[in-house]
């Protein structure tokens, strides 16, 4: 189960270690302490669409959801004057009605979850440009949420506080996902909603509980990245992060079909993305060139990935037929 | 009538471990309706795909226009001027008639660019629609056609191959009776035109209506045939059935028990005008027999909850079930293990264990987290009451055999407290072994008080298991038959049902 994930290590530490011969400036305090503050923020949500992926679902609209959110927390927080700790559980919360909704859409109307995510991911990109009249919004002179800033940005040492939160998650994720009764009825019905539902498990709750806990992070995330911005811009704030997410999740071992994935790879799937960015710059590959690698490095994986399966599958169907076949004399006689 | 098309020679199929056929004969003149009818897995379907191309013959040859061969490909089938309206419809909903009826084979122009010549096209089947009489047009998109409208577009399909031999496989099993009366007047108009066509049905009458012949089929042989004058309801149930059956019977322990499941009124959404009523108490086995799409699955659903009910009501012991959800039902204890295990039964890519404790997971969760140790206790409990052959409980059960599999099923209900267990095809695709193990966890099952509901379209399965059974026809219960009643004519008699279901029950 876990060979996926050591294999994702693995091809991580080789592509660090190779970077860092080629640009010993890699593995400098300072540029792994801003690696792990990226692969802290595009962790969060990453974790979110990867819940979603394993219902067999899709999440597209995180990226402008963190525009919307970023946008309504700066304006509660600077313009109204709220004080930190509502402006927080507003936008948090904010998130978790946007990701619920599109788990009733998807759940009740039977809606796609492509077409549904899509849609919210025009939908809030829009608002969110009309919100600010396309203008950028910034913190200003604001004051009163040094502590909430300390939170989201400071560091520990030279851990960034955002790459601690992010653990945090994983953890408590990891022990919901593959420890509790949620987590089980998660992956039964990714992999066979039918037969889940043939079992008295209430699927249709499920899976929309899984779009919530999506906009949960996301809403989470969205905190994260107006402070590391500083200020948000509603046309390109979080343009493409969804496709950064689902990528993470992919290449973290989730399959599109459902029923498929884990923590620890989503994890290491932001971490792999988050370095193929970083050699990136540290060895002077044009930047234009950045999706380029990322795309090229997650086709090889997926391709790597399609082996193995089949020779799994393989393996499977040749340890069964032997079963049978030594099974079949006993039941005879019996 | 007595140019003779096509001649099936002593065909057999074997699979392994299974006769399919052996040594069919069976011959077509031109412009004659053959009717073929048998049990559910007499062969018929074999035959017919054999005649198809899509399946080969172990043995035995297939003439056509006197030239031997020794299997057909769907191609070469085809070319042979013989053609299928299959009981599940294969159009295009999103096409319009034509398109349809001339798919892979439209008329072309404009060369490199392929372009179809839309004017062509409709020109061609305009008369094959014509033919039949239809009260549509080559225009009409066939969702917006109904079921028998639907059907006529095959059978044009079918003519436009310039098909000599139609075989049509229950086609009226989703039609109205005007409908049918339609399909049965079209059936003679291709006859008169030389066409032939091989009328596969359960419904006898529809047989007697239109059949110059009836072949009969009974485990994958041949066991006789009736001409025109000879075809008759019981002459066609006698042949039917007769065989021997291995006495499966386990009697129970002791008589059934007080209290039980009762089905009052209920109406699926298969049938909406029917109602079904029934009762089952602890401690009996009840067979629920009846052909193939009279309703039986849709009335377990039902009461399982996994299909939402239109009506009735459902009582266990007395006490009211809530209809239409699965989580009451398995709440009041009763389980269902479905027709299709594969799909509906099992997660196949889950482990024993976890497909063993699906159903009950909050059981075996402290703080809504899983205890792992107490959950493989419980699975591996089942798997060595249940017999299950694995190494052990944490092999995927994809790996396993259908028996294995459906113990598993059967091991997640029994790890619970059934009060209800329904049974939908036990035992279809299991091998012998484990069948009669199956047979006997069901007894066992009964004997500790649980009422049992077994659907099964094997004969030899529903006379031999059940201690009582309910036979339905066309979505309602056309009679009720003991164990002293029990023999494959009242059984076959009440299927067919429609007006013979007051017939005197024969005492076996």
């Amino acid at each position: 189960m876990l060979r996926k994930e050591l294999g994702l290590f693995l091809l991580i530490l080789i592509i660090g270690a190779i970077t860092a011969v080629l640009n010993p400036q890699f593995i400098s305090q300072i540029n792994l302490s801003n690696l792990a503050n990226q692969i802290g923020l595009f962790g969060l949500f990453a974790i979110g669409v990867g819940v979603v992926i394993i219902t067999g679902g899709i999440e597209l609209s995180v990226g402008s959801m963190l525009a919307l959110l970023g946008i309504i927390f700066l304006d509660l927080l600077i313009n109204h004057e709220l004080a930190w700790p509502i402006a927080l559980l507003i936008t948090v919360g904010g998130g978790v009605i946007l990701g619920t909704i599109h788990g009733l859409l998807v759940t009740q109307l039977r809606l796609q979850p492509f077409v549904v995510t899509l849609c919210g991911l025009l939908i809030y990109r829009g608002l969110a440009r009309y919100y600010t009249a396309d203008s950028t919004a910034g913190f200003g002179y604001g004051s009163g949420y040094e502590t909430l800033e300390w939170l989201v940005s400071g560091r520990v040492g030279v851990v960034p506080n955002a790459f601690i939160f992010f653990v945090i998650v994983c953890l408590i994720m990891s022990v919901v996902l593959h420890k509790s009764v949620f987590g089980r009825y998660l992956f039964a019905v990714g992999k066979n909603e039918e037969a889940a539902r043939f079992s008295g498990i209430p699927t249709r709750l499920v899976i929309t509980a899984a779009y919530s806990i999506a906009g949960l992070l996301t809403g989470m995330s969205a905190i994260f990245f107006v402070f590391y911005t500083q200020s948000v811009s509603p046309s390109a704030h979080g343009n493409f992060y969804e496709l950064y997410a689902v990528a993470a999740a992919v290449l973290g071992g989730c399959s599109l079909r459902g029923g498929e994935g884990s923590i620890l790879g989503i994890f290491l799937g932001t971490v792999l993305l988050q370095v193929l960015q970083n050699l990136v710059n540290m060895l002077g590959i044009p930047s234009s060139l950045n999706y380029t690698v990322m795309g090229a490095v997650i086709m090889l994986g997926v391709i790597a990935d399609r082996e193995l399966q089949r020779r799994r599958m393989h393996k499977i169907m040749l340890d069964s037929a032997a079963a049978r076949a030594a099974g079949k004399p006993a039941s005879a006689a019996g | 009538m007595t140019e003779q098309l096509l001649e099936l020679h002593a065909i057999s199929k074997t699979y392994p471990g299974v006769t399919a056929l052996s040594g069919v004969s069976l011959t077509v003149h031109r412009g004659e309706v053959l009717g073929l009818i048998g049990e559910n897995g007499a062969g018929k379907s074999t035959l017919m795909k054999i005649l198809g191309g899509v399946v080969a013959p172990s043995d035995g040859t297939i003439v056509i226009d006197g030239v031997e061969h020794a299997s057909l490909t769907v191609k070469s089938s085809t070319a042979a001027g013989i053609a299928f309206v299959h009981q599940e419809l294969n159009l295009f909903e999103n096409l319009d008639v034509a398109s349809n009826v001339l798919i892979g084979r439209e008329p072309r122009f404009g060369g490199f660019m392929n372009l179809i010549d839309q004017a062509a096209l409709r020109k061609r089947v305009k008369p094959l629609l014509d033919r039949l009489g239809v009260d549509f047009g080559v225009n009409a998109l066939v969702e917006d056609l109904s079921i028998a409208q639907r059907q006529m577009v095959e059978i044009a399909k079918a003519l436009s191959y310039d098909a000599r031999v139609i075989i049509m496989d229950e086609p009226t099993s989703s039609l109205t009776l005007t409908e049918t009366e339609r399909l049965l007047k079209v059936i003679g108009e291709l006859r008169q035109s030389g066409v032939s066509v091989i009328y596969i049905s359960h419904r006898l009458s529809e047989v007697m209506a239109c059949a110059d012949r009836v072949v009969v089929l009974r485990d994958g042989q041949r066991v006789g045939q009736l001409d025109r004058g000879a075809i008759t309801h019981d002459a066609m149930i006698r042949l039917m059935i007769g065989r021997e059956l291995k006495s499966l019977y386990i009697p129970p322990k002791a008589a059934p028990r007080e209290g039980g499941l009762v089905v009052d009124d209920l109406v699926t959404t298969a049938f909406s005008n029917t109602k079904v009523s029934f009762a089952i108490h602890r401690g009996e086995i009840v067979g629920l027999a009846g052909l193939v799409g009279c309703g039986r699955t849709e009335v377990a659903q039902a009461i399982f909850g996994v299909d939402p009910a239109l009506g009735g009501r459902v009582t266990i012991d007395g006490k009211p079930v809530k209809l239409g959800d699965v989580h009451s039902a398995i709440a009041s204890g009763i389980y269902l293990a479905p027709e299709d295990r594969k799909r509906s039964g099992l997660v196949l890519d889950l482990p024993i264990v976890e497909n063993v404790t699906l159903a009950s997971l909050p059981r075996y969760a402290r703080l809504t987290l899983v205890d792992g140790a107490q959950e493989h206790k419980v699975a591996e409990e089942q798997s060595r009451k249940l017999k299950i052959k694995a190494p052990n409980v944490d092999t995927v059960a994809l790996t396993l055999s259908g028996g294995n599999q459906q113990k598993i099923v059967l091991g997640k209900w029994m790890s619970m407290q059934p009060n209800v267990v329904i049974f939908d095809e036990p035992t279809r695709g299991i091998d012998v072994g484990a069948k009669s193990e199956i047979y006997a966890l069901m007894r066992e099952l009964a004997d500790s008080g649980v009422a049992i509901l077994m659907i099964s379209s094997d004969m030899e399965e529903v006379l031999g298991v059940s201690d009582r059974m309910i036979v339905m026809h066309e979505g309602h219960v056309s009679g009720l038959l003991d164990r002293n009643q029990f023999s494959e004519h009242n059984v076959l008699t009440l299927a067919v049902g429609g007006t013979i279901q007051q017939e005197a029950i024969e005492h076996a």
